[in-house]
């Protein structure tokens, strides 16, 4: 494997995790503001005490993926960063609203406690849409490198139906997250009644998607058919999933929703290969000098020897059942 | 159009600093006075530690968000520039990205995992989170000082080739400007912390909780005041010697001099080539500058026409010099009047001066900042690139006004959520417990 790959393969695996925790996190935000029934007000708490401990370090996910762009493949990161200038913007401000009006919901003298549960709601449903339509247009091959072009390439039935898409996989995996939190019955079922509606327009959104992607996409669909067994494990694993949540076997559920997820992210990958932005963008011709390749990669592989395992005990810490 | 873009970064650089330098020197307040608590037992101590805590929760989250605003904007604002150089400058910004990571997770452990944690872990944890916040400034420093002086590379077709990251990481200005700009933040919010607390001492005067607070920030705040000069006339010199041009239009300085001397205040007229309305004291940019009175400073006018940095750099460094002082010579009458009658701050003339003191390192740290920034002027890579051939031709009018008013509004809700928090002192701990 070339060097360039591998690193493409690091950035993969940076958005699979910022999507598995990060998105999830804004998950969690999409569900406060859909919490309704008797339990309203104890899964609203859930969310907040689940949240709390590990929002602002999954952030981390989306700083390497950024990182990683542009030290490893610039002219992609240039590119992305005119070409969805719009899209990067509205999904900045979501994640800046829903920051700040979380703590301040949290930390507030209890005045504006109303307004801030709103922003925090509101902005949670923006910063995952924007992130999938981002994705969605990169792979569309509306985004082109001769500029002059209209900034709104990306303003396209597709990208929308992946900013759909990536909703709901947020908030189906929150959901199924604090299935696993709650402890009591009540919670737990309220938890697991938004799981299947989230795993519902999981499901139209994948479905829409597939069908609307572009002809200007190029190969993608091709690529996507031939290495079919992994959306297929995707679907299987969801499919797992929602079973594993009829049983009530909660932690089984977590699982393969993170599998699900992290299949599908993965099947794009190698549907997009080797394109960073189709159809004029590759991996090859983004990438920075071979000098600058190497300490970079070094340098991952040792910050995921130091990262990762404080992740895990943060998560550790916090997530084990007491 | 260069304005526009650089606007919008100077208003999110502007914002973010004050958040992160709290991220960076909170934690250092709260651990002293955790360490406190478990050495004497004393509840003020402890509610102290946990206060400050819930305080730095807030911030440190407005920090983060709008620390991830200006990894966007890096790209967003300035595309032309990371193309070029993110390969070379992208290791102190990975470097300082594993820093914040390291921070949020134990800051996430020391807040959230005070009953789990052994004495000894929860101190380890609040004294990695000091130390990551501190990384995290260094790092993000090296990145502007290669941008003042850029080194690991060479320039081939308007490309950069051999590049070398680890040359990269530490460029010639690293030396002054990182010990210098890190000890402002520390400053900066120490001063702050002290002002606050000596505002409610002036309230309550016999409150042990904002007399323990009080000495720990001014443990902090003084030290720092006091040896920042030391280290900005350090800067000085090597900004003499590393970026001439810069030092010219800092100290508005248009000809070639020995004897230089020192201009305090004028107004620096570009079209008459001179410095108007100065006070000028004679052979001190010359010692300054150099170390001897007469040594050679080079003036603008030794320079192109069109490379002349704006005079706003000017008026930011003497502010800076302006509030540095003042900084300097209060907190020297403090520490004179601690010696003489063993006790800080007893007098409410001192408290007072405390309070007046307070925002004046946060100007400090915003003016001095700003002088770095636009004294680099017209290059966004000193010598090598210009900002005007860095930036986006994207429409920036609205992010800019979108931004501003977010920041605002920021501001607004954090401010009165802290000084609520200051004015209720150790009570906010029962009054905020359920929401941790």
């Amino acid at each position: 494997m070339e060097i360039t790959d591998a690193l493409a393969l690091f950035l993969l695996g940076a958005l699979v995790l910022y999507l598995v925790l990060g998105i999830a996190d804004f998950g969690g935000g999409i569900l406060n503001g859909l919490s309704s029934g008797k339990t309203a007000g104890a899964q609203r708490k859930l969310i907040q005490s689940a949240i709390a401990p590990i929002w602002e370090a999954n952030h981390v996910w989306l700083i390497l993926a950024l990182v990683l762009l542009f030290v490893a493949f610039p002219v992609a990161f240039r590119v992305l960063s005119e070409s969805l200038h719009l899209p990067l913007e509205l999904m900045l401000i979501g994640i800046v609203l829903r920051g700040s009006a979380f703590v301040f919901r949290q930390y507030g003298t209890g005045e504006e406690h109303g307004l801030w549960e709103r922003i925090f709601s509101v902005a949670s449903f923006t910063t995952p849409f924007f992130l999938g339509l981002a994705m969605g247009a990169l792979t569309s091959g509306t985004l082109r490198v001769s500029s002059g072009t209209s900034y709104l390439g990306w303003l396209d039935w597709f990208p929308f139906s992946v900013g759909v898409l990536t909703t709901a996989a947020g908030t189906y995996l929150a959901a199924v997250y604090l299935t696993v939190e709650a402890k009591e019955v009540e919670l737990r079922k309220a938890f697991i009644l938004r799981a299947y509606w989230a795993a519902g327009v999981l499901v139209v959104a994948a479905v829409a998607s597939a069908v609307l992607v572009p002809s200007t996409a190029g190969v993608f669909q091709d690529r996507f058919l031939r290495f079919w067994f992994i959306p297929a494990a995707a679907g299987v694993a969801l499919g797992a999933s929602l079973a594993a949540l009829r049983l009530r076997t909660t932690k089984l559920a977590r699982v393969f929703a993170v599998a699900a997820v992290a299949s599908l992210v993965i099947g794009w990958g190698a549907a997009q290969y080797p394109y960073l932005i189709a159809p004029d963008v590759t991996i090859d011709s983004a990438a920075a000098p071979e000098a600058t390749l190497r300490p970079l990669f070094g340098a991952l592989v040792l910050g995921s020897l130091l990262v990762l395992p404080s992740l895990v005990w943060l998560m550790v810490v916090f997530k084990r059942r007491d | 159009m260069a304005l526009l873009p650089r606007l919008d970064m100077a208003l999110s650089l502007g914002f973010h600093i004050v958040f992160a330098s709290i991220g960076m020197t909170m934690p250092l307040l709260m651990v002293l006075a955790e360490h406190r608590w478990r050495r004497t037992g004393e509840k003020q101590a402890l509610e102290l530690s946990r206060a400050w805590a819930k305080g730095t929760a807030v911030l440190f989250a407005v920090g983060a968000v709008s620390g991830t605003v200006l990894a966007f904007e890096l790209g967003l604002l300035f595309p032309k520039f990371m193309e070029k150089a993110g390969p070379v400058i992208g290791l102190p910004f990975a470097l300082e990205g594993v820093a914040f990571f390291t921070e949020a997770v134990f800051l996430g452990l020391y807040l959230y995992a005070w009953d789990r944690l052994k004495p000894a872990a929860h101190l380890a944890a609040g004294w990695i989170v000091a130390l990551s916040g501190l990384m995290s400034a260094v790092f993000v420093t090296l990145a502007n000082a290669w941008m003042q002086t850029p080194v690991g590379f060479s320039l081939a077709d308007g490309g950069f080739t051999d590049v070398n990251p680890l040359e990269a990481l530490l460029p010639p200005s690293a030396g002054h400007e990182v010990p210098h700009g890190v000890l402002a933040s520390y400053a900066a919010v120490a001063t702050m912390v002290a002002a606050l607390h000596a505002w409610r001492l002036l309230k309550e005067p016999g409150s042990k909780f904002h007399r323990l607070a009080l000495k720990i920030a001014v443990l902090v705040a003084l030290p720092a005041n006091l040896v920042q000069p030391v280290l900005g006339h350090r800067s000085g010199m090597e900004i003499a010697r590393l970026q001439p041009i810069k030092l010219a239009a800092l100290e508005g300085h248009f000809e070639n001099q020995t004897g230089a001397p020192l201009l305090l205040g004028g107004w620096p007229d570009y079209e008459r080539e001179e410095t108007r309305f100065a006070l000028p004291v004679p052979k001190l940019l010359s010692w300054l500058a150099t170390g001897s009175t007469e040594g050679l400073v080079v003036g603008l006018k030794g320079f192109d026409r069109e490379l002349w940095p704006p005079r706003l750099a000017r008026f930011a460094f003497q502010l800076m010099i302006l509030f540095g002082t003042a900084l300097v010579l209060g907190y020297g009458w403090l520490l004179v009047d601690w010696i003489r009658t063993k006790r800080l701050a007893g007098s409410p003339k001192l408290l007072k001066a405390l309070v007046v003191m307070g925002p004046m390192g946060v100007l400090a740290l915003e003016a001095g900042w700003i002088a770095a920034e636009v004294g680099r002027q017209p290059w966004i890579i000193y010598n090598v690139m210009r900002t005007e051939e860095a930036v986006s031709d994207r429409p920036l009018l609205l992010s800019l006004v979108l931004f501003g008013l977010i920041y605002l509004l920021l501001g607004f809700v954090v401010t009165k959520l802290i000084a609520h928090y200051v004015r209720r002192g150790p009570r906010i701990l029962k009054e905020t417990d359920g929401n941790h």
